[in-house]
């Protein structure tokens, strides 16, 4: 075929050159014809005859036209075009954490139960997930038909009217029973009139995970509510580097949902606060440097190797794998860690609260949730896309990935009821309870031990805090990797906090 | 894959070591070689991965002897590589043939038919492409927007088409001006009309800039990320946005990342290959033949 | 905005024809590139300008007000700015010289007679083909991972143990991820000009006992001097824009220390939201390019009038 194509574009300018060749030859070097060849000098002497042309456009053009074909063969595969045919295309963007990639995976039971709707997930890594979701929701963009956002963006989103109010929906479905979300989670994701604006597909605090047989090896007992005192001189006498083995993984990785949320609780439970209840910023007040180089010491002295760039699924992979005597992160990640599949600590893993110093109770409390933008609404697809949200987050839905998946999968943290199925109570006993607990205890309205302006345990709940958030964790994970100190970080951080607070204290004048 | 071609020995002269010992030669020699394969090696090596199971792609020290399996790509295909391809293959294709539609007449104009200021276009053209795309992408998210074009694949076709506009009327123009004056004076002496003279005395002087030029679009539009990062999300992205969404926060991936790595990279790698001679010709702006 | 690069005064367009109608028949076929091109790339930075001058916090509904040259103030006050634009600086210097240096070398290498040359070659350009997305993720994972990377791997016999490449080195990392994808480029730019070389000066230069150094210096670098040139440019035009590489290497970090200004701009439209402040730096950008590019364009421009 590729032959044939190039001689039908060889054309006849063969024969028009042929007339050309009585051309005088010069002295000039004969042209090397040969293909593989990038010689011939370009020198244009005016007695030399014209280059004859090369082949090889033919064969690129055989490419594209074979190219060509296989689009033009492919493209009512749906990638260009919706289907005509009376079917809705929902397209959900989603955090590709592992719950969410299992939900894809069993999203093709949707669809076979409703065979109207066809599913298409945008799947991105937090911090790009949010990037997108955030500008395509804020400028109405109508992208999507659903959005994964949490906590922090519902109740906000909720009060500037981007998110389709979720409370006549859940009413009119039948056996959805909204009064089994956990209540603390329930909460934070309800508007300023109480309704609910995304419904909870997982709900998370943090604890820390510990490696039960290493403490027991060297004799380590961890209280039952542990200090970060405690827990940095475990990390002390856990710490061989030589056997490739890190006192704790511990997020550094810049972006105000890695590194912030770990370190805003440290922040809190050592008695520091963003802002006070004027707006002027404390990120340098002694408290606030005593938990930020207390943060940082810990990843520098006993953290894992690439401490700064470390996030969730980072350190799930060095602790999973053994290379960490204990993490201190999400809840969720227990499912990872208990997985015996992909975990080689599993079994091995001790749980207990969020590490404290003076104020108690220091665990964050986030949820992954669905919402359905306004836009949406306009475009018709709010119905499916409700459809599908209500059953991604059914009481149904739990059981039915244990069932198909194993039951360390179902996503936790969300309803009562999962905590009743007797097979996910049995997989998650390690566990389950601490998960519970946490989320129970975490504080979300006074997340400080002295009164702040913002509620929000590991963010603070302002549109702003998505940028400072993110330019303070730079600075941070700076710090984290040895660039600067923790000192320094704090000082530019405190610029930045400065320039938010001022636009709230202009505001409340 | 069918790249090793020789040269002949047109100048064997100029290498300075050749005129020593035998030993200086084949050290150089031997020198080359390990240049060359060192600077493969991350690929062979994302090559190899992609073929691995996770457990041995996660073993230090690393193994170079495992049974390979195909189960990564398998992976891949799952999570649904195949629109993103399609994505791909579409802008790239269309705005190719786009970019060849404006340059050619462009560089027509500008080379053969000259008129004043003609250089001040051709210097315009190239300076749109020093400029910094970051600074146009809010205006052009904001627009698209308003005009519902977000998540479109004909976005992206437009501007790749503007992307590469630029380069490509820069290197037809120099193809075009390899075009021997009196040919075309001979042919349109003759009779010939234009469009005779066009196929017959300019098309095979061009034809193979035109197919540098085709190549290095396609290669640019293929690897484009930004603006598919930004203006699209799940009708219209593109391979580099699939391989971005796909690194997962599971625990185990390293054999996966490459078997996506692989796939998205491979068409370019062998278009390339294939055609390595204009890609010279391409990125020399024709200077170089 | 940017047509009005300076340029040399001595071309003279060859046979000036502006007759009227018959200079608009000559200039027709130009003109639908051209007006594509206005429409495309010069448009949004008329609406950058406007934008540059407001306050608008895309996260806050009905923050849009006018503020004037609020924004600018801000960003030339913004020390993370400037030291965000002296990362650009070094990267793309730095990249693009050591790429050149590299690339002419192992040209010089390949431009003998050996088995296998041609194979050599390809194996030598394919870093520049792959997808720079792809490009980046195999140095983040496979090559610079501290647990499971290859460079660790290598550099374990002489005590390398788990240095963390990427955070340690953030910036270099980048850069010697570009230098890989860049070499190839210059390496195949300075083979093809060593290759054109005419044969019968370096004879008759050898003839008349000169050296091989002297024979390079003499007459292959001066020969070489605009093949050179054209990949500076070159490299220097797509190298300032790199975005892929630190998106999926560095996120910028740590901190700031590996962004460069495509990448800071990028983070303050789209995930800062704040659409005055980074329109301002993009205006910045803009300009400081353009006086750049006069610079570059000359260069450029000399290598091709020489060509013909």
């Amino acid at each position: 075929m590729r032959k044939r194509l190039r001689k039908r574009l060889n054309w006849p300018y063969r024969t028009y050159w042929r007339d050309m060749e009585h051309v005088p030859h010069g002295n000039s070097p004969p042209i090397p014809e040969k293909e593989g060849t990038v010689a011939a000098p370009p020198s244009r002497s005016p007695d030399r005859p014209p280059r004859r042309p090369r082949r090889g456009l033919g064969s690129l053009t055989a490419v594209i036209a074979v190219l060509v074909l296989a689009l033009s063969g492919c493209a009512g595969a749906g990638a260009l075009g919706g289907g005509g045919d009376g079917q809705q295309t929902i397209t959900i963007a989603i955090v590709s954490n592992p719950q969410m990639q299992d939900a894809i995976q069993l999203s093709n039971r949707f669809e076979q139960e409703n065979p109207g709707i066809r599913l298409k997930f945008v799947s991105l890594s937090e911090n790009e997930a949010r990037a997108k979701i955030t500008a395509s929701v804020a400028t109405g963009g109508g992208e999507f038909d659903a959005v994964m956002i949490s906590n922090y963006e519902t109740p906000q989103w909720a009060a500037n009217g981007w998110l389709v109010d979720l409370d006549p929906l859940m009413a009119r479905t039948p056996g959805y029973d909204e009064d089994d979300f956990i209540p603390a989670v329930r909460q934070a994701l309800s508007g300023p009139d109480g309704h609910m604006y995304a419904v909870p597909f997982y709900g998370e605090s943090s604890f820390l995970m510990y490696r039960k047989d290493l403490f027991a090896q060297a004799g380590i007992q961890l209280s039952a509510q542990p200090t970060w005192q405690e827990v940095a001189a475990a990390a002390q006498r856990l710490h061989d580097p030589s056997k490739g083995m890190s006192g704790i993984c511990l997020r550094g990785k810049p972006g105000w949902g890695e590194v912030m949320a770990p370190f805003d609780t440290m922040v809190n439970t050592f008695g520091a606060r963003w802002y006070d209840p004027q707006w002027n910023a404390q990120l340098t007040s002694p408290k606030f440097r005593e938990a930020a180089n207390f943060y940082v010491d810990l990843q520098r002295n006993y953290g894992v190797p690439g401490a700064a760039t470390a996030g969730f699924s980072e350190c799930g992979t060095e602790f999973s794998q053994g290379n960490a005597a204990m993490w201190y992160d999400a809840t969720v990640a227990a499912g990872i860690v208990e997985n015996p599949a992909e975990s080689r600590v599993a079994g091995n893993v001790g749980y207990a609260p969020a590490p404290v110093v003076e104020k108690p109770d220091s665990g964050w409390l986030y949820t992954w949730s669905l919402a359905i933008p306004k836009t949406a609404e306009e475009e018709g697809t709010s119905d499916a896309a409700w459809r599908f949200l209500s059953w991604m987050t059914s009481k149904e839905y739990g059981p039915m990935v244990g069932q198909e998946l194993g039951w360390e999968h179902v996503p936790p943290g969300a309803r009562q009821s999962t905590y009743q199925i007797p097979q996910y109570v049995e997989a998650s006993k390690a566990y389950a309870q601490q998960t519970l607990d946490a989320i129970a205890a975490a504080d979300q309205r006074n997340p400080s031990v002295e009164p702040v302006p913002y509620t929000g345990v590991q963010f603070l709940a302002i549109p702003e805090f998505q940028d400072m958030g993110t330019r303070v964790s730079q600075q941070l994970s700076a710090a984290v990797a040895g660039q600067q100190t923790a000192d320094e970080a704090l000082d530019q951080a405190q610029v930045y906090a400065e320039t938010v607070g001022e636009s709230y204290q202009r505001e409340g004048q | 894959m069918t790249t090793t071609v020789e040269r002949p020995p047109v100048q064997e002269e100029v290498a300075p070591a050749q005129r020593g010992n035998k030993v200086g030669p084949a050290l150089l020699t031997v020198l080359t070689w390990i240049i060359g394969i060192g600077f493969f090696f991350p690929i062979l090596w994302m090559v190899l991965t992609a073929f691995k199971q996770e457990a041995d792609a996660y073993t230090t020290p690393p193994t170079l002897f495992f049974t390979p399996t195909l189960d990564q790509f398998a992976e891949v295909f799952d999570a649904g590589i195949g629109p993103y391809l399609l994505n791909s293959l579409f802008a790239t294709v269309m705005s190719t043939i786009f970019v060849l539609a404006l340059a050619i007449p462009a560089a027509y104009a500008v080379s053969l038919r000259p008129v004043k200021k003609t250089q001040d276009v051709l210097f315009f053209f190239i300076s749109t492409k020093m400029l910094p795309v970051v600074a146009a992408i809010v205006p052009i998210y904001v627009v698209v927007n308003n005009i519902g074009m977000l998540d479109n694949v004909w976005t992206l076709i437009v501007l790749y088409t503007a992307m590469n506009l630029p380069i490509a009327v820069w290197m037809m123009r120099s193809f075009f001006q390899e075009v021997p004056k009196e040919l075309l004076e001979a042919a349109s002496m003759d009779g010939a009309s234009l469009w005779r003279s066009m196929r017959e005395v300019v098309l095979p002087v061009v034809s193979p800039g035109i197919a540098a030029t085709s190549l290095i679009c396609v290669i640019f539009a293929w690897n484009e990320f930004f603006f598919a990062v930004n203006l699209t999300a799940a009708q219209a992205a593109t391979v580099p946005v699939f391989l971005v969404g796909f690194i997962t926060s599971e625990g185990l991936y390293f054999a996966k990342l490459c078997a996506a790595a692989t796939m998205c990279a491979l068409p370019v790698v062998i278009a390339g290959w294939i055609a390595q001679n204009k890609l010279v010709q391409g990125l020399s702006f024709g200077a170089v033949k | 905005m940017t047509a009005t690069v300076e340029r040399p005064a001595e071309i003279v367009p060859r046979e000036p024809v502006n007759k009227g109608r018959e200079g608009w028949v000559r200039r027709a076929p130009l003109l639908p590139a051209l007006v594509f091109t206005i429409i495309v790339t010069q448009l949004p930075f008329l609406f950058t300008i406007w934008y540059s001058l407001q306050s608008w916090n895309l996260v806050r509904p009905g923050s849009q007000q006018f503020v004037g040259l609020d924004n600018y103030v801000n960003v030339f006050t913004d020390s993370q700015f400037r030291g965000v634009a002296l990362n650009t600086v070094v990267l793309t210097v730095g990249a693009v010289l050591i790429a050149m240096v590299l690339g002419l070398a192992f040209a010089l290498l390949l431009d003998r007679q050996f088995r296998g040359r041609g194979v050599v070659r390809t194996l030598l350009i394919t870093p520049f083909l792959i997808t720079p997305v792809a490009a980046a993720l195999l140095w983040k994972t496979v090559l610079f991972s501290p647990t499971y990377g290859l460079i660790n791997f290598v550099l374990s016999p002489f005590g390398a143990g788990q240095t963390d490449w990427i955070s340690a080195f953030p910036l270099t990392s980048v850069m010697v991820a570009l230098v890989w994808q860049w070499t190839p480029f210059m390496m195949l730019l300075t083979l093809a000009g060593l290759q054109s070389q005419p044969h019968d000066v370096l004879e008759a230069a050898r003839v008349d006992g000169a050296g091989s150094f002297a024979i390079f210096r003499e007459i292959t670098l001066p020969h070489l001097r605009r093949f050179i040139e054209l990949g500076i440019v070159l490299g220097a035009i797509y190298l300032v824009n790199t975005f892929d590489a630190i998106y999926m290497m560095t996120q910028g970090g740590p901190g700031t220390a590996s962004a460069n200004l495509p990448f800071y701009i990028y983070q303050r439209a789209f995930l800062g939201f704040d659409i005055g402040q980074s329109a301002a730096m993009g205006v910045v950008v803009v300009v400081a390019t353009i006086i750049v590019s006069t610079f570059a364009l000359r260069l450029i421009f000399r290598s091709f009038q020489e060509e013909s």
